[in-house]
């Protein structure tokens, strides 16, 4: 009766540790959140983001996706592949993008235009553009749509000279750089995602790192 | 096995014990098989189709794997003992089923009592798995903007929770109380097929393993219905979700094909078609259902499967396909499940309430009427699903008016009761307070039906909270109120152990006064604009999901005064119960308990239904 | 002592609950059920859900007095066992229920129809609706995409906007359609709710009667973003309307000339897999 009941206790025990075992290792990760850094001549605030596509993250960065396409983020001196990031609120951020990604082209030509930044515009290698030559040229957008926020990343053309196809990429492999900026309002929690089908092998490429947190989606939290 | 071979079998070493055809063999042919499909699927795959190398997953090896996984399983308990040993001209033996002791229990048994306990237990552990995940969906839902579970965990754990329910309480009764007491109802002494009936309740284990193991690829965000083409996009944990689903697809077939082989061919002689017993009755209108819809699922998620791994297009619109022709299979299949969900809480319902209210069932006719009646409209009226899919307008009148007619049907069962309560002598007892609480519960979920197949009044509905509630109030408040009607009904005959009467009744009244605190104000969610499977809502909201979390958790609670019931009970006071403690004229309860092995010494000539209360002088139907 | 006629007790009872509740439900429940008179089809809905609370009022009421009084006067005493009496059917009563539960059924399914055939209800009607109401109609194209919806306005050059206006008391004729998954177009308070499936054109019909935000929300599982895909649209008047489609024509224009011409349907690439 006794070694019964020390049976049925270890047995509620062992449930009860399974069931904790799942919550903390599975249901409740999430990536860490980065916070953007402030920068801002003679302290005027704000903050920059400084943000890297690459066509494939490599084995050091995910060991069991390294072929899936994802945003990196540059944090104390390395690139981090997270995609939760911390924003001040009522703001001007501004955002750098290095694409070492080629062209997949937009599924919905709309998104070619930038919206949200300021001025409406973003600038591509230098050069302020209102919208994209071509939907085609469109390598992955960098989309917040709760702030009305959505900016096209032009792609790596197929013939650049040194493109660089799984990460660590260098300033010296073939990239675009996009650089805008854009004003947060108040608090919030803001999802954001990419908007062209990037996600090789999947169905409409939208699988796969287009749906997972930490490649091509994430978190804005604005604090 | 004879006392002989039972005195030697004991006297072996445990490890010479534990070889031969268990469950722990199943569980290393299991692995083995596994390893063995992922090792095959890599080889034709990963060569043949190039992006399989950007996706980092593979689908054919993954699903190869875990069908060769079931197979190792299945073999490693011994199922292929039996064929192959005919195969090659050895007489049939009956060793699987003869076997003594608990050991029994965790391998292949052909005694279908032995498979009706496994069921029960089976089934209480997967929906406790179900039950757990649903905590956690209420959790994340008490604040509008997500906290603690990420989006794609959480589409995962919705998803987990009603596929797991979805496939396990499917059998839920025909498992564990139909197997048990189905023979013993009609006077036979075992099913139709008892290999098969075995293999219904491990094909269900396997299958709950594989959906369980989904989060360690992925999981799959496309909740229980798997709409593609959304399910063809996403990563590998779908496959778990189709493996899982063909298995208990497969699992239902069998069963109700033994059912029916059982209820048509072993009646005992004088057990006409009009003797018959309301609960065998509705087995066999289940079991029809359940042989006719369940293939349609098999084949629906062999197409979705075969456009996972080898590139057709079944429901790629861009290339031929169609996401229509998923959402017309997939509801062709669905529509009569929940019926299958429906039908043997009917039964037991109309089963138990004569034995408490010492009257016999009123309408017995009506009530086998309204059974078949639903049981063959079910098949007409899926399209209920799809109003405002964009299907054919011209076909909507004609599925509205069949939605509202299988309410008839349904109706009877409810007159049925009603006429059964009629200046009866009414006792509360615990069963009887399930079956009606199964009244109040399936009557607002009927009615919110009607809501529902009003297509202009659905348009708003459809998608919503509403629907929700409106299946846990017939799903939940229907089946799983039977479910445990059925547990304190019969577990006494089942295991001559009588339940702590104070936790039962606890149990109950905080189950139901928390069912409906939980899912009553579901419809009003609904109906203020909140969909399914979100966790980010209208801040307004915010009041009601609270007020409804909090007595999921209570309901949660329940669950646990039951289960600490069930274990006090069971094993640790093992209080002897009267033999026949609800005084039932039912064949099942004229025989001892434990049941001996064959049933019955000789089988019983049956001269009444099993419902002659207040007859004086009457017997129990049986010479 | 004698039986007391539980059949009259129960019937009285019944009848005055129904008479208190039945009006109660139609007069003070009914004027403000969802989903509120954003719309026409909206108004409909409510007066629909009030007729269909109104008919199961009755047929609620009657089971929950008979269960109620049923376990109130046909208990057995603690520790009794005595038996019923064995009735075991009563052939009118059974005729009675099934007649009357037929008619209230097959009435609903009639009414129903005829509401649902008068303009489609708000509901998404497949590419070509029954009924198609007679005037001039606002065409406007809501596309559903991984994870926003877009809207285009044939009549305006085509032009995509990211939110959703209309206009007053003009009839919409709104075109819904997906370019990957099943999504569904959800307007709450102007009662419309329509699948938008890829590559099919599914129609639904609203007039919009008066000036407020709706809410729009994605209704059918569309993948990891769907419980966010949410919007505001808003019903202005003919005049801030036209106002504004010009405003979006010129801010939009440097994406308008990338877009593909207007059509019910879109397969964009990549029509299966990605490269």
């Amino acid at each position: 009766m006794g070694k019964r009941l020390v049976v049925i206790c270890a047995a509620a025990a062992l449930v009860v540790a399974l069931i904790a075992l799942y919550i903390s290792s599975w249901v409740t990760v999430v990536p860490p959140s980065v916070d953007a850094a402030s920068v801002g001549p003679g302290g005027s605030g704000g903050a920059q983001l400084t943000l890297q596509t690459v066509a494939a993250v490599g084995p050091r960065l995910s060991s069991s996706r390294p072929h899936w396409v994802s945003y990196l983020v540059y944090r104390n001196g390395k690139w981090e592949r997270s995609t939760n990031f911390t924003l001040p609120a009522n703001s001007l951020v501004r955002v750098t993008v290095y694409n070492y990604d080629g062209e997949s082209g937009l599924r919905n030509p709309y998104f070619s235009q930038p919206q949200g930044t300021t001025g409406g515009t973003e600038v591509v290698d230098g050069k302020t553009v209102r919208a994209l030559d071509s939907p085609d040229y469109a390598s992955h957008t960098f989309a917040i749509p709760g702030l009305g926020i959505f900016v096209p990343i032009p792609g790596v053309k197929d013939d650049a000279k040194n493109p660089c196809d799984t990460a660590p990429c260098a300033l010296s492999n073939a990239h675009r750089t996009v650089t805008f900026s854009f004003r947060t309002g108040g608090k919030g929690r803001f999802r954001w995602q990419c908007f062209v089908p990037c996600a090789a092998g999947t169905i409409t490429g939208f699988g796969g790192a287009m749906q997972t947190i930490g490649y091509m989606d994430g978190f804005v939290k604005v604090v | 096995m004879s006392d002989t071979e039972a005195a030697e079998r004991a006297a072996m070493p445990t490890w010479r014990r534990l070889l031969g055809f268990n469950l722990l063999t199943a569980v290393i042919l299991a692995i083995v098989g596994y390893y063995f499909g992922w090792w095959l699927g890599n080889q034709f795959s990963s060569s043949s189709r190039d992006y399989v190398a950007d996706l980092d997953y593979n689908d054919v090896a993954l699903i190869l794997a875990y069908l060769f996984g079931v197979v190792g399983f299945l073999v490693g308990l011994g199922f292929a003992n039996y064929p192959l040993a005919r195969l090659i001209g050895r007489p049939p033996s009956l060793r699987a089923k003869e076997g003594r002791g608990v050991s029994r229990y965790f391998g292949l048994c052909t005694d279908h009592k032995v498979v009706g306990m496994q069921y029960l237990v089976g089934i209480g552990i997967f929906f406790f798995v179900g039950g757990v995940n649903a905590m956690l969906i209420r959790l994340e839902l008490l604040n509008p903007t997500p906290t603690t579970i990420g989006p794609s965990q959480y589409l995962s754990l919705v998803g987990m929770h009603g596929t797991m329910m979805m496939g396990m309480m499917t059998s839920g009764i025909l498992g564990p109380f139909a197997n048990y007491f189905v023979p013993l109802m009609i006077g036979a002494r075992r099913m139709a097929f008892p290999r098969i009936e075995a293999l219904t309740f491990w094909l269900l284990m396997a299958a709950g393993f594989i959906l369980m193991s989904t989060i360690f690829f992925g999981g799959f965000p496309t909740g229980w219905t798997g709409y593609q083409p959304l399910a063809d996009q996403t990563v590998a944990g779908m496959d778990s979700y189709l493996c899982f689903f063909a298995l208990v697809g497969l699992s239902m077939t069998l069963l109700g094909l033994n059912m029916l082989a059982t209820i048509i061919s072993l009646r005992a002689p004088g057990l006409t078609w009009s003797r018959l017993p309301i609960f065998v009755w509705a087995v066999f209108a289940t079991s029809i259902l359940m042989v006719l819809a369940a293939p349609m699922l098999i084949g629906t998620l062999l197409m979705a499967m075969l456009d996972r791994t080898i590139d057709t297009s079944f429901f790629v619109a861009g290339a031929g396909g169609s996401s229509f022709l998923y959402e017309n299979l997939f509801w062709f299949f669905g529509h009569p499940e929940v019926y299958v969900l429906a039908l043997p809480g009917f039964g037991i319902v109309l089963e138990l309430i004569p034995v408490f209210t010492r009257k016999p069932l009123w309408g017995y006719r009506l009530a086998v009427a309204g059974m078949l009646g639903v049981s063959l409209m079910s098949f007409f009226v899926w399209q209920h699903h799809l109003f405002v899919s964009g299907i054919n307008a011209a076909l909507r009148p004609f599925y509205m008016l069949s939605t509202e007619i299988i309410s008839i049907p349904t109706g009877f069962i409810f007159l049925c009761v009603m006429g059964t309560l009629w200046r009866a002598r009414i006792t509360l007892a615990v069963p009887m307070l399930f079956c009606l609480g199964w009244a109040f519960n399936f009557l607002i979920g009927g009615l919110s039906g009607v809501f529902l197949s009003d297509a202009p009044s659905d348009t708003d509905t459809h998608g919503s909270f509403f629907v929700m509630a409106h299946f846990h109030y017939t799903i939940m408040g229907g089946l799983i109120f039977t479910f445990f009607a059925a547990i304190y009904y019969w577990v006494p005959k089942m295991t001559g152990l009588s339940f702590n009467e104070r936790l039962a009744k606890v149990h109950f009244w905080v189950m139901f006064i928390a069912f409906n605190s939980t899912f009553l104000p579901l419809f009003v969610l609904g109906m203020k604009g909140m969909p399914r499977r979100v966790s980010t809502y209208a801040d307004n909201l915010q009041g009601l999901n609270v007020w409804v979390s909090v007595s999921a958790f209570v309901l949660g609670l329940s669950m646990l005064v039951f289960l600490v019931n069930l274990v006090y009970s069971l094993l640790i006071a093992r209080n002897r119960s009267p033999h026949n403690p609800w005084r039932s004229k039912s064949l099942e309860w004229q025989t001892p308990t434990p049941v001996p092995v064959n049933n019955f010494e000789q089988i019983p000539v049956i001269e009444s239904d099993p419902y002659d209360y207040g007859v004086p002088l009457a017997g129990n139907g049986v010479s | 002592m004698s039986e007391p006629n539980h059949a009259r007790r129960l019937g009285a009872i019944w009848l005055v609950a129904t008479l208190i509740a039945t009006p109660l439900v139609i007069f003070v429940l009914g004027p403000v059920l969802p989903p509120g008179n954003g719309s026409e089809q909206a108004s409909g809905h409510v007066t629909d859900n009030t007729v269909l609370m109104a008919v199961m009022t009755p047929v609620l009421l009657l089971l929950i007095v008979y269960f109620v009084y049923a376990l109130v006067a046909f208990r057995q005493e603690p520790g009794g066992i005595l038996e019923g009496p064995a009735i075991r059917g009563n052939a009118r009563v059974q005729i009675a229920w099934i007649v009357v539960t037929s008619a209230i059924v097959l009435s609903l399914a009639a009414y129903g129809t005829a509401r649902l055939l008068e303009d489609g209800a708000g509901s998404g009607g497949g590419s070509s609706p029954v009924v198609v109401p007679a005037g001039p109609k606002l065409q406007v194209q809501v596309i559903g995409q991984q994870w926003a919806f877009t809207y285009r306005y044939p009549s305006y050059g085509g032009v995509e906007t990211p939110h959703l206006v209309l206009p007053v008391g003009q009839m919409v004729e709104l075109h819904v359609t997906s370019l990957d998954v099943v999504h569904s177009f959800w307007a709450y308070q102007l009662g419309v709710k329509a699948d938008a499936n890829p590559g099919q054109d599914n129609i639904a019909f609203v007039k919009p009667t008066e000036l407020e935000s709706f809410s729009v929300r994605c209704s059918e599982l569309c993948g990891l973003w769907h419980g966010y895909m949410f919007d505001h649209g808003n019903v202005v008047s003919a005049a801030d309307f036209k106002s504004w489609i010009a405003q979006q024509r010129v801010k939009f224009a440097p994406s308008q000339k990338l877009l593909p011409p207007y059509s019910t349907t879109y397969i964009p690439e990549p029509a299966r897999r990605a490269g």
